[in-house]
């Protein structure tokens, strides 16, 4: 939208000359300027200047929908209202079915908890027929740190669906649905995710799995910059596909511990610093998610998979549907 | 040099000043035929500038009406105006208490916090309430939401409309025991309805949307809140060049606070946290920069409070800054409860 031609939006046509002889050819730049500057530009006056500014705009605009028509297309079109069901009662009913179309979901998690164990069930998930509540589509696995065993998914789809599982040929055609790409930099991520984006679609891909973001980053040179600022183009990048191909994407990250003197606390909650530390080392555990704020608000749903005392559990920390929660799982 | 103050192309503004005409005095007496003749100029273009130059000159002369200066309001009709509107609850008594009974309209306010904190469900359930009749209180309106992140979640929309119609039944429940009468008889439907949903993916789009919604609004005048979330996203995605962003959101929020003050609307934006080096430590701050944290009348900034969720009012005009807590329920914005606190990560 933003790379809209000005001659194609039927402003009138001495305007649109001037704006290409002024060398303004897309809406993007048009709109980058203020008005005075346009003026000045375009030799213009500021009524002619507005007026084109408008139409610009009213073209450039996204259509809107009211939130109404939204929810009965998810409804009508999308499998299962646009979620993909984990088969963990508590947490489908948490998250209203299961993990969301078009969203970023995020799994965190210290090493050997079963992030990718996780992973591994739901690209079985996406890959069953629809009577069996799958997706019955690909599943794109992105494997930054070689983990993927698929010796363990079949193992898995054994013993969760025996019924498919040991009919002939089903195992083949299930295992087959599934395509791992092993990335081993950021800039290949970079190209595989381009070419991603026209295959999405046509190939029927109904899940995207990134294992794991943070691995991803890890192994680049800093260069003085945060490692989180390599990804910001990712970031928009990957929530924008999700959004426009209506799939859910799994992503995974890890942890990392905290260093004491954090930032935590905004200027006016500074006059309490004294006591404020003391309460924090109670609440704040030493560890947090890695890869920053940035990331932290591009995600959508953030689950966090964490273990007491023997017991494992998916606790929901951040999502737009329902409020926190702990689940014990297995 | 008055004639630089006139909103015509600067050729023909060249053209005026290399004739000798460089005050509206000198043009004052003049003809359109004239003017066309000197400059060499048709005379249409000439007509152009000599009603710009009038213009320009009545408002230099004070109107014979009882304001000294046009266009402008005294104190006591803006204090009669601002009492007849009434505020949008964000059904948090005690943060409806710190904001002075809810978010005001014909002002911009900033909403602004770590992720997680609530700001689109904040968002979702200013949406929906805006749409409370006016018999209940509310303003009966309806909302337009930009989403630029792409968090907004219909079923959650769906879950905050049907438990703000239990509310709202129970409440004619209790005007009908005191005598009231009235009638509410929305369904979830109904106020799914009436938010309109924009989803901005550059930012451009999201420039062009802003100056999209004077039209907009004009067609749909019963909009009473415009709901940006957020208005970070897209500028921090790597821009390189600084000084455009600043101008870019300087423009956006003087867009904005026009749109609030023509249709008397609310505006609201959400901003995202960063982390600012300040006094020998880190702190957490919100986005933008410091020439942004200028732009907006209202600021409040939601963060935790040990395991509660807590809103802090910084920036108003007339109210002191203050501390409540509210909560996030699967009804929406709520007063704290103790059970509603917030997971621990490990």
């Amino acid at each position: 939208m933003a790379n809209k031609l000005i001659n194609q939006m039927g402003l009138p046509k001495y305007i649109a000359n001037v704006f290409t002889a002024r060398n303004i050819t897309t809406a993007k730049e048009a709109l980058s300027l203020t008005e005075f500057e346009l003026m000045e530009v375009l030799d213009v006056n500021l009524a002619e200047v507005t007026s084109a500014i408008a139409r610009i705009s009213e073209i450039t605009c996204p259509p809107y929908q009211t939130v109404l028509s939204l929810m009965e297309q998810q409804v009508q079109k999308e499998h299962n209202g646009g979620h993909l069901s984990t088969r963990l009662k508590g947490l489908d009913d948490a998250l209203c079915g299961g993990i969301p179309f078009g969203v970023l979901t995020e799994l965190v998690g210290p090493a050997g908890i079963g992030k990718t164990q996780f992973c591994l069930k739901l690209a079985l998930l996406a890959s069953l027929p629809e009577a069996y509540g799958g997706l019955d589509g690909r599943v794109i696995y992105i494997d930054v740190e070689s983990k993927f065993s698929s010796r363990r998914m079949i193992e898995i789809g054994s013993k969760s669906f025996p019924e498919i599982f040991h009919k002939k040929g089903m195992a083949q055609e299930m295992a087959g649905r599934i395509l791992v790409m092993r990335p081993t930099s950021l800039s290949e991520f970079t190209e595989s995710l381009q070419k991603l984006k026209i295959s999405l679609l046509q190939n029927h891909v109904k899940l995207l799995i990134i294992d794991s973001m943070a691995a991803l980053v890890a192994g680049e040179q800093g260069q003085g910059a945060p490692r989180q600022h390599l990804l910001g183009w990712h970031i928009s990048f990957i929530k924008s596909l999700a959004e426009f191909s209506r799939i859910p994407i799994v992503v995974t990250n890890q942890v990392r511990s905290q260093i004491r003197d954090e930032a935590c606390q905004y200027s006016f909650q500074v006059q309490n610093r004294e006591k404020a530390l003391h309460e924090h080392t109670e609440y704040d555990s030493h560890l947090v998610a890695a890869l920053g704020i940035h990331w932290a608000h591009a995600v959508t749903i953030r689950l966090v998979l964490d273990s007491k005392s023997g017991k494992r559990f998916i606790k929901l920390a951040k999502s737009p549907i329902s409020p926190p929660l702990a689940l014990r799982s297995t | 040099m008055e004639v630089g103050r006139l909103p015509i192309s600067a050729s023909l503004r060249g053209k005026l000043i290399s004739a000798g005409y460089t005050t509206f005095a000198s043009l004052s007496s003049l003809s359109h035929s004239d003017l066309a003749r000197d400059l060499k100029i048709p005379e249409s273009e000439a007509l152009e500038i000599l009603k710009a130059a009038s213009l320009n000159c009545g408002l230099d002369k004070p109107d014979k009406s009882n304001v000294i200066v046009n266009g402008a309001q005294t104190a006591w009709e803006m204090l009669h105006e601002e009492q007849s509107f009434p505020r949008i609850t964000t059904s948090s008594s005690d943060l409806d208490n710190i904001l002075g009974g809810g978010i005001n309209c014909k002002e911009v306010t900033e909403i602004g916090g770590l992720p997680g904190i609530g700001k689109t469900q904040m968002g979702i359930q200013l949406a929906v309430n805006v749409q409370i009749p006016v018999d209940l209180g509310g303003l009966g309106g309806k909302a337009v939401y930009v989403d630029t992140e792409g968090s907004f979640m219909v079923e959650r929309a769906l879950q905050i409309a049907k438990a703000s119609i239990v509310e709202m039944s129970n409440y004619t429940e209790l005007l009908k025991k005191k005598n009231r009468v009235c009638q509410v008889d929305i369904q979830p439907t109904d106020i799914l309805d009436n938010i309109f949903y924009f989803r901005i993916c550059t930012y451009t789009e999201q420039i062009a949307l802003i100056n999209y919604l004077d039209k907009f609004i004009l067609e749909h005048k019963d909009v009473k809140i415009v709901i940006v979330d957020s208005v970070t996203f897209h500028f921090r995605q790597d821009f390189e060049d600084l000084a455009l962003r600043t101008r870019l959101l300087g423009g956006m929020a003087l867009k904005l606070m026009n749109l609030a003050k023509k249709y008397n609307l609310a505006v609201v934006i959400f901003n995202q946290a960063t982390t600012k080096y300040v006094e020998g430590s880190f702190q957490l701050s919100l986005a933008l920069g410091d020439s942004w944290s200028h732009c907006c009348t209202n600021r409040v900034i939601l963060h935790w409070n040990g395991d509660e969720r807590n809103a802090y009012l910084d920036k108003s005009p007339s109210l002191r800054s203050a501390s409540a807590s509210f909560s996030v329920t699967s009804e929406g914005i709520r007063n704290s409860a103790s059970n509603h606190k917030r997971i621990k990560l490990m």
